[in-house]
């Protein structure tokens, strides 16, 4: 099974959106390729015919009633912004001029 | 107002169920503010050496109980039938896991980048203990976003194991386990993924259920592996516990995998009398499967299931060696799905709208960045790495959709012993007694293998229960008990008889160890301990 390089680790933190120290990197590919090692076993099945499950209960398409219904006070929500401007979230611009 | 304590000698109230609060409190001979001003004095002198509690809510919960004192007057002015149609939760004390939204608390999920968050609506499950008059005492600790078996990966500091404050209560829901096996509160809610309520209960010698995925309404719950997370009780009998699911269980039209499903009644309706409850067994089917008895398990542990299955025989259960096949497969397949539902849960987890943000760069990729590193803890950084690299392309279907796979054969399994007519499959709950701090912090497959014996029915969806059985070197054991889907009615029937069956066991005598060191405030703290004694990380 596929083991990951030092690089692979990087690509994978930046996929994840983790800013990690070279120590965290170093450790998470050790232990990451120690726990992949497990994930071997699951090679040893003949799974090509056998359905996914992804959930065990059998609901489907549930729906609500289209009805309005007052939503939660805004100031409830933006009372936990790191960061707020009136009724608005501040973030940096995601928007460059590059 | 209520004469309490007028005739009987001094009773210590923390030490009672809740069913026999709730009789003291039917009868005038106590208050809910009595009982809530015990728990809360209990919970402020023992906590040094526990660290049970994120939060305790003096003040709250006094107003809730004082609440829950005029409901029952006004039920003891209209006469008996309408006591009797009280919640049994009114008035009674519940501690919360730390992941549950109460309006206006704080909810960490015990991590640091849900530090300062403020919940801004209640849960479900808060709800429906808000209508029950139940009495929110406070906020357990957990492992961070409920990753862990041993309540070290908490970021505000790990829990002690009341029967040895040297070794972990098992997690996640490790904090609600070790107060009420402390006695500091009869009820807690926790939640389970993969073990996180039974380990915790069998590691701390107390009773705890995992019910059908779908049972409990998971609205204003943080989230960890959405196919798999599921609330439930934890309690010091069965009675309590199955009280507390039935108040929690239901439909719940914000969580849509909150199923339909009628919720039995028979949760209510458990026999108080041993005998009665023992005679259930006859004729009951009930399924050994011999791959939960593993290398690796400890003696003491299988000296003690094996004894507790013997005993379920005595009293007339015919008991019949089965397999599940697939269990061997079930970690490798559990540590897939588990991160890779873990990695998409955690993305909202931004700085941007809640909790912690590291801003000082006017670049939106590095403050995202640094908040995430910075914010998340080494547990759960490695399984959001598993599972962004478990969905990554070119390894969906190699990891993931393998894995999903691997789960329909585990389920198969079960389903085949459900459709042979079994009533119940019996087996350990945890491979070891309670581990010393440290232990498995150094290996996270070490730390992954507590979770062998319970992750199957996460994986299959099925209810599953743990009651202490005994102890192994003075530390607590755990019998589990895991039945068919929505059929959690029996199985806390065949859970309370085997209560019933062991009712004069010499080991439901023995107390945790360590409560009289709990009550001296010179004891120290869990982390005051693993700085001394184990290793630091």
């Amino acid at each position: 099974m596929a083991s990951l390089s030092r690089s692979d680790v990087e690509h994978v933190a930046y996929l994840a959106r983790l800013g990690l120290t070279d120590e965290e990197l170093t450790r998470l590919q050790g232990q990451l390729n120690h726990i992949l090692e497990q994930y071997a076993k699951l090679a040893e099945l003949e799974t090509d015919d056998i359905p996914p499950t992804a959930q065990t209960i059998e609901l489907e398409n549930i729906l609500r009633d289209d009805v309005a219904a007052p939503s939660m006070p805004s100031e409830a929500v933006l009372g936990n912004a790191p960061e707020r401007d009136g009724e608005f979230f501040v973030v940096p611009a995601i928007l460059g001029g590059e | 107002m209520t004469d309490s304590g007028a005739t009987a000698p001094p009773l210590d109230l923390t030490r009672l169920t809740a069913h026999d609060l709730a009789d003291r409190l039917r009868a005038g001979q106590t208050s809910s503010r009595e009982i809530t001003a015990a728990h809360l004095a209990r919970a402020h002198a023992t906590d040094r050496g526990l660290h049970a509690w994120l939060t305790l809510d003096d003040e709250r919960a006094m107003d809730e109980a004082a609440a829950a004192d005029e409901r029952l007057e006004a039920a003891r002015r209209e006469g008996d039938r309408a006591l009797d149609a009280l919640h049994p939760l009114l008035g009674i004390p519940v501690a919360l896991k730390d992941l549950v939204s109460v309006a206006g608390g704080q909810c960490t999920a015990g991590s640091r980048i849900l530090e300062g968050y403020t919940a801004p609506y209640d849960a479900h499950i808060t709800e429906r203990l808000r209508e029950a008059g139940a009495v929110i005492l406070g906020k357990t600790n957990m492992d961070e976003f409920a990753m862990g078996s041993s309540t070290e990966h908490s970021a505000f500091g790990a829990t002690s194991n009341p029967w040895d404050l040297d070794r972990v209560p098992g997690g996640s829901s490790g904090g609600s386990a070790a107060a009420v096996a402390a006695y500091q509160v009869p009820l807690g809610i926790g939640t389970d993924t993969g073990g996180s309520i039974r380990q915790p209960a069998a590691l701390c010698g107390v009773v705890g259920m995992k019910p059908t995925y779908g049972r409990v309404s998971r609205y204003g719950i943080v989230a960890f592996a959405s196919s798999l997370d599921q609330i439930g009780p934890l309690a010091r009998d069965t009675r309590d516990a199955a009280a507390l699911l039935h108040t929690v269980a239901g439909r719940d039209a914000r969580d849509s995998t909150s199923a339909p499903e009628p919720v039995p009644d028979e949760l209510l309706q458990l026999p108080a009398s041993d005998d009665e409850a023992a005679s259930w067994l006859r004729g009951k089917r009930l399924g050994l499967p011999r791959e939960y008895f593993v290398a690796g398990m400890e003696p003491g542990v299988e000296a003690e299931v094996r004894r507790a299955v013997a005993a379920l025989e005595d009293a007339g259960a015919r008991v019949e060696e089965v397999s599940l096949p697939h269990t061997d497969y079930g970690l490798a397949t559990y540590y897939i799905v588990a991160p890779a539902e873990a990695s998409a849960n955690l993305a909202r987890y931004d700085g941007v709208r809640f909790g912690y943000s590291a801003r000082g760069d006017d670049d939106y990729l590095a403050n995202y960045l640094a908040t995430r590193g910075g914010g998340f803890g080494a547990e759960v950084k490695r399984r959001v790495m598993l599972g962004t690299y478990a969905l990554s392309a070119g390894y969906y279907d190699a990891f993931y959709l393998k894995a999903q796979k691997v789960r329909t054969l585990i389920k198969r399994d079960f389903d085949q012993l459900w459709e042979a007519g079994f009533d119940a499959l019996v087996a350990p709950t945890s491979p070891s007694v309670a581990f010393r701090f440290g232990a498995r912090l150094a290996d996270p497959v070490q730390m992954y293998l507590s979770d062998a014996c319970t992750l199957p029915a996460n994986m299959a969806g099925l209810p599953g229960i743990s009651v202490p059985c005994g102890l192994s070197d003075g530390l607590p054991v755990g019998l589990q008990l895991i039945g068919a889907a929505w059929r959690e009615g029996s199985l806390m029937r065949a859970a309370r008889a085997y209560e019933g069956v062991t009712a004069d066991a010499d080991w439901r005598r023995v107390e945790p160890h360590d409560l009289s060191a709990l009550e001296d405030p010179s004891t120290p703290t869990p982390a005051e301990r693993i700085a001394t004694s184990a290793p630091a990380r």
